[in-house]
């Protein structure tokens, strides 16, 4: 009754164009913000801040980036992890041969190259399709990692392997990286970030480019006859994509861990993001912060369940039990909702457009 | 089988680079020692040592045929079943019964796998079976390391572990790999046996081509499903034997489903022959490459260099080598 479109009128082809055409959508959407922006930081400790909600909305961008290629564009792909080690060396790279640039920047910048990675790495998707170029994509992921650990120039020669991003500043002495930055600093500087990126996607996946997107993930020969030029559109997929994955691993090396070695994105972190779009829900935009939650919650959860039912468990053998939660709480949501979070969140939207009423 | 005439050219050209390039490569560079019986001695350990990819890959091809999914716990289920059969054995079973018992488990295994994961998903979009099965891998492999425990154990059966030398004392094989191979070409041989000419073998066959059409003349899907993921059991079994005897039962060995995913997409997904002959090129291709050319760019290459092999095939056929040609209509 409260939650519905009847009486709305759209006066302006802007009304009619706007991403969230319903009144109680928009409220609720400028609540989230308010509360990302403003609540969270004040209430929360510097232990949520910095280890629950950075990785959250940095794997998330990931996730996003990750949904715009396998989700929208319909390639399945399972190098996420290559291209966020390339954003991540990339990021360092050039934060430590000019110093002067300013941090958006050189993220920007790590962005872009990881593009051309990406781009580079996406040729042979117009050839290969479906689990063959689920496999091919392991080679980037294999290679690109391989790459980082093997040529000391990528580490200015560090012996460790490990890099440490330099302290930077957004302006003045507001510091989002190194010993200096605050937590909330980091996690607004993020926030911002992710928030832009987010909309930018979601403005991406609703245009020309993202309609292609998914012509081609439903069917690519019928979007080929309709005329519709593959080349172009998958490869700007997979170089958008690597974008936002790039930007996710460059922050973080840069804002979240302060220094990373290349194993940090092996094919584990690739898998884990394939879970969150899926769990999430694929093609879709609030799926991959959902799920994103999800998978970076339910491991937290997991290995705190036991201190609070009393049991004493040794580690290992709890690492083992969380590994099989885990898998056993995979296979339970896909059955329970194969379309993922995102649909379940669908689905309570439209029983809310009824409530209180049973029709 | 038909075999294209492009696949015979490919193979062709293959071999011809895998004995060209390290012979080129060993003329020009003073760092590369190439000499031929060298040389064959790593051509001959690369191919053995394929054979042992092609266990894994055996699983994958299995299920895939015959379901469409492609089962990321192929890897996990070979570390499963190594690890079931060392543990009965620690517990005072003997090898033979060990070995009975932990067949017994994969078929269990099957019979869970199949009821309370691919029933409910049933007609669901292959990349959520997919995600399925890499929950199943998540799971068996917590489950048999806290049944089992996580620490290396040892695996003996007994085979010979000697290095041996043939022609004349000029090549040096290891007798294990020689056994290994040995088992792997009875598996593939029983296989395609028992796909051919058996009742159940015809009725997996005509599954794979088609569920609707199987399920309409009378085929019965679920029973079909538990047959083919306890063969697939069987053969992780059989691997994971192979595979824990050589490197030791531990959890490494679930990463041998890695080594396995080129081996299946340069074979094709869909053809036993091909993740035999899959295995083959991959093994020699990543030795000699490993001996012959990755000392000039840095060595540690084998993480990598299988996948990009593979791709260069997959470039030429984007089916495998051996993959039915995939036909697509609007």
């Amino acid at each position: 009754m409260l939650y519905r479109e009847a009486g709305e009128f759209k006066s302006t082809y802007q009304a009619d164009q706007a991403i969230l055409t319903i009144r109680q959508d928009r409220w609720f959407m400028w609540a989230l913000l308010a509360v990302a922006f403003v609540v969270v930081p004040l209430v929360s400790s510097q232990y949520w801040l910095s280890t629950i909600m950075l990785p959250f909305l940095i794997l998330a961008l990931a996730a996003l980036g990750l949904n715009v290629l396998t989700g929208y564009a319909g390639q399945l792909s399972l190098g996420t992890g290559g291209f966020m080690a390339t954003g991540a060396f990339a990021a360092y790279k050039l934060a430590t041969a000019f110093p002067e640039l300013h941090i958006i920047v050189v993220i920007l910048m790590s962005g872009a190259i990881t593009a051309g990675v990406g781009i580079l790495f996406g040729i042979p998707s117009l050839r290969i399709k479906g689990f063959y170029l689920a496999v091919a994509t392991l080679a980037s992921q294999f290679f690109l990692i391989w790459m980082f650990n093997k040529f000391g120039w990528f580490t200015n020669y560090s012996a460790s392997g490990v890099i440490s991003a330099p302290p930077m500043s957004v302006f003045g002495d507001n510091f989002v990286t190194g010993a200096y930055a605050t937590a909330e600093a980091k996690y607004l500087f993020t926030l911002t970030l992710v928030v832009f990126f987010a909309l930018m996607t979601k403005n991406l996946v609703r245009s020309n480019i993202g309609r292609e997107w998914m012509a081609v993930r439903d069917m690519d020969i019928a979007a080929e006859i309709i005329g519709i030029k593959m080349l172009p559109t998958k490869l700007k997929a997979f170089a958008y994509s690597s974008f936002l994955c790039g930007i996710a691993g460059a922050l973080w090396a840069f804002v979240y861990t302060g220094s990373v070695e290349p194993l940090a994105f092996d094919v584990n972190r690739s898998f884990q993001i394939l879970f969150m779009i899926i769990i999430g829900g694929l093609g879709s935009i609030m799926g991959a912060f959902l799920g994103a939650a999800f998978i970076v919650l339910l491991p937290i959860f997991l290995s705190n369940a036991p201190h609070w039912f009393g049991l004493n468990i040794a580690v290992d053998v709890i690492s083992h039990i969380e590994a099989m939660v885990f898998g056993a709480l995979i296979i339970f949501f896909l059955i329970v909702e194969p379309h993922g979070l995102a649909r379940l969140w669908q689905l309570l939207k439209e029983k809310l457009r009824l409530w209180p009423f049973p029709y | 089988m038909r075999i294209e005439k492009d696949v015979i050219y490919i193979l062709l050209a293959t071999l011809f680079l895998m004995v060209a390039i390290p012979w080129a490569v060993g003329q020009m560079s003073e760092e590369i020692f190439f000499e031929w019986p060298f040389f064959f001695e790593v051509a001959i350990g690369g191919l053995l040592a394929g054979v042992m990819y092609s266990l894994v890959a055996l699983g994958f091809v299995l299920i895939f045929k015959a379901s469409g999914v492609f089962n990321f716990a192929q890897g996990a289920m070979v570390l499963f079943s190594a690890l079931t059969l060392v543990g009965l054995n620690e517990m005072g079973l003997p090898m033979w019964l060990a070995i009975i018992a932990t067949l017994l488990v994969m078929l269990v295994l099957a019979f869970v796998i199949e009821r309370v994961v691919l029933r409910p998903l049933v007609s669901q979009e292959h990349i959520i079976l997919f995600m399925a099965t890499i929950g199943i891998t998540y799971f068996l492999d917590g489950f048999g390391q806290t049944l089992w425990g996580s620490e290396v154990k040892i695996l003996d059966l007994g085979i010979p572990s000697n290095p041996g030398f043939y022609f004349d004392g000029k090549i040096l094989i290891n007798d294990f790999d020689l056994v290994a191979a040995l088992i792997a070409g009875i598996l593939v041989i029983t296989l395609a046996i028992f796909f051919q000419y058996t009742r159940i073998g015809r009725a997996l066959r005509a599954v794979a081509d088609d569920h609707q059409a199987a399920l309409s003349v009378g085929i019965p899907l679920k029973h079909i499903w538990v047959v083919v993921w306890a063969v697939a059991g069987i053969v992780a079994l059989v691997a994971g034997i192979m595979w824990g005897s050589k490197l030791g039962v531990q959890f490494s060995l679930a990463l041998i489903a890695l080594k396995a995913l080129p081996v299946l997409i340069l074979g094709g997904f869909t053809s036993v022959p091909g993740a035999i002959i899959g295995g083959l090129i991959i093994g020699a291709g990543e030795k000699l490459a490993e001996v012959f050319v990755a000392p000039l760019i840095g060595g540690g290459i084998e993480d990598w260099f299988a996948y990009m092999l593979a791709l260069a095939f997959l470039v030429f056929r984007p089916q495998g080598l051996f993959g039915e040609k995939i036909i697509e209509r609007v």
